[in-house]
């Protein structure tokens, strides 16, 4: 069994329990089986690749293959608890327009993603030249699922723009937590939560 | 095996103690319904699957066809310790209404008359096949099932129960199937029923008389015209391309030159063995008519509406007879209905077909499908 990543603990620890939840990239629902045994939560998945999807069911999981683009305006209005969008914002095409979603079918919405101005992303471009290569952003540019590269300020700019509200923010160097002070350089890794 | 009744019966037959209200307004009496059971119903009565057959299928799913002598329809998928493991589970299967395998259709003697309904049988519709069977399950003293399962018109069956009782279904597997026939499903089916009608010896459906000739070219035809619908092109070209069948060049005739001729010449053929032309006339009617929103005033959603049932949607990537497009349109009303809904579209190269035929994937979701039912 895969364990969880960093961003999905944080998530995992505040979605209250019996919640009604929708992953949104599942994958092959390790985020989803953790909600449901530790906090017995009612958890439906989303995810695009088939291949997951299809792992996903064969274990159980209730998954629907989709696209987060297209497919999240057929849910009704706060139709969920929790709407989760992990380490996914920075792979769809129009990631304001999801977070439209996100905060529209759930009452609470959690989206996580890499900080691409951590500061060991900027000393790479600054001093290599070419297109950081880490840990959490670990593809090359031609092959890179991640097509909207993000920072903590970007998002932060986004949801201000969109008078959304923060319900929590919490911030990743490692994989331990850090201070929100400094977060746009000293984050690798953001979660938020978010309500309309 | 105590309060655990015994189990596997391969076909066996229940005569309705009410007549049948049907969707046409008529009600047909004394309707009898052959079915087969596969593992042991538990002492509540808990543990029941109803599979659900497509047009041409029947209730052999897991033991040998009577007539052929082929092994079951779907015995990749259920028998013990299979994705639909007859192990854990009590799996029956019922021949649809208007069939020709011991459920009363047009072959069957009409009660008034004495004579084959032929027909005077009347129209029928997926709800009434599907009535049918609940009437089945009231006689076996099962309220509630587990699941209902099926692919192709098996899955329009398996969404009309869950519209039409869905306080009985825990979980409703749909497998390559459509919530409405579409203009070209329809237009495919009277391809068929013109062959059936245009033979000589369908004389309006009464050919049960006096030793007879049954239509069996027209239905053989049908049965060629429906089957280019199972397969797709891409596996067509695969299996058969041009290739000729057992000569070296074209004989500048009508004989059956190419494989795929000889293929479809030989699935007609056999068809005809084990199936009754009138049957296939009803069954596809009843297709033809399948419109789950049509009753919800046009909001599929509607028919699902407050539904507590777990779903599960399978397509195929080559299924041209039903594509995924329709799987997507189920899906979406159940996601708008606020259901529990899974939704794959695997690969195959078989098309329609596929739902019958090995798929790795498929097991293995059916499987977890089945036993992932949170426990309430």
């Amino acid at each position: 069994m895969t364990q969880l990543r960093p961003d999905q603990k944080i998530i995992a620890a505040h979605v209250a329990d019996g919640a009604r939840v929708l992953d949104i990239g599942c994958g092959s629902g390790v985020l989803m089986q953790e909600l449901a045994e530790a906090r017995s939560a009612d958890v439906l998945g989303m995810e695009i690749n088939p291949a997951k999807v299809a792992a996903a069911m064969a274990r159980g999981l209730s998954v629907a293959q989709g696209d987060a683009l297209k497919d999240l305006v057929h849910y009704p209005d706060q139709s969920f608890d929790y709407v989760i969008l992990s380490q996914t914002l920075q792979a769809v095409k129009r990631p304001d327009l999801v977070l439209d979603e996100l905060v529209r079918i759930g009452r609470q919405a959690f989206v996580s993603f890499p900080n691409f101005a951590h500061w060991r992303v900027r000393l790479s471009l600054l001093v290599g030249g070419r297109m950081p290569v880490t840990r959490l952003i670990p593809e090359q540019w031609y092959d890179t699922p991640n097509i909207h590269h993000v920072t903590v300020d970007d998002f932060r700019a986004l949801i201000r723009d969109k008078g959304l509200q923060q319900d929590g923010q919490w911030f990743l160097s490692g994989d331990t937590q850090t201070g929100r002070g400094a977060a746009n350089l000293m984050a690798e890794h953001a979660v938020f939560l978010l309500r309309r | 095996m105590g309060t655990m009744q015994n189990a596997d019966r391969h076909s066996q037959s229940v005569k309705l103690d009410s007549p049948l209200s049907l969707d046409c307004g008529k009600q047909l009496e004394g309707v009898e319904i052959a079915y087969a059971s596969h593992g042991a119903l538990n002492a509540d009565k808990s543990n029941a699957i109803l599979i659900c057959h497509a047009l041409t299928g029947d209730q052999y799913v897991a033991s040998d066809h009577p007539v052929t002598g082929k092994p079951g329809w779907w015995t990749r998928m259920v028998g013990p310790g299979k994705p639909i493991d007859t192990d854990r589970y009590h799996v029956i299967c019922a021949n649809v209404l208007g069939s020709c395998m011991g459920s009363t259709g047009p072959a069957s003697i009409c009660p008034v008359t004495g004579k084959p309904y032929a027909m005077d049988f009347p129209v029928i519709t997926i709800a009434d096949m599907v009535r049918a069977q609940a009437m089945l399950l009231d006689h076996l003293g099962i309220d509630r099932l587990h699941a209902v399962v099926g692919g192709s018109m098996g899955g329009m069956q398996v969404l009309s129960w869950v519209a039409q009782y869905p306080a009985r279904v825990s979980a409703a597997a749909v497998i390559a199937s459509t919530s409405r026939h579409s203009a070209q499903n329809i237009a495919f089916h009277e391809v068929g029923r013109q062959a059936i009608m245009a033979d000589p010896n369908w004389q309006g459906g009464e050919y049960y008389d006096d030793g007879g000739a049954a239509p069996s070219a027209g239905l053989a035809v049908a049965r060629m015209a429906a089957h280019i619908t199972y397969l797709s092109e891409a596996g067509l070209t695969e299996k058969f391309g041009r290739r000729l069948q057992d000569r070296d060049a074209k004989t500048f005739g009508f004989d059956a030159d190419f494989q795929i001729e000889s293929y479809l010449r030989h699935q007609g053929i056999n068809f005809v063995e084990r199936f009754d032309a009138n049957s296939y006339l009803y069954i596809t009617r009843a297709m033809d008519y399948f419109d789950l929103s049509e009753a919800h005033g046009g909001l599929l959603a509607q028919a699902f509406a407050g539904t507590s049932t777990r779903f599960c949607l399978i397509s195929f990537n080559t299924d041209w007879l039903y594509p995924t497009a329709e799987s997507r349109t189920i899906l979406q009303a159940l996601h708008a209905a606020g259901a529990d809904a899974s939704f794959v579209e695997l690969e195959s190269p078989f098309g329609h077909d596929a739902f019958l035929l090995e798929n790795a994937e498929m097991e293995a979701i059916m499987r977890g499908f089945l036993n992932g039912g949170r426990v309430v």
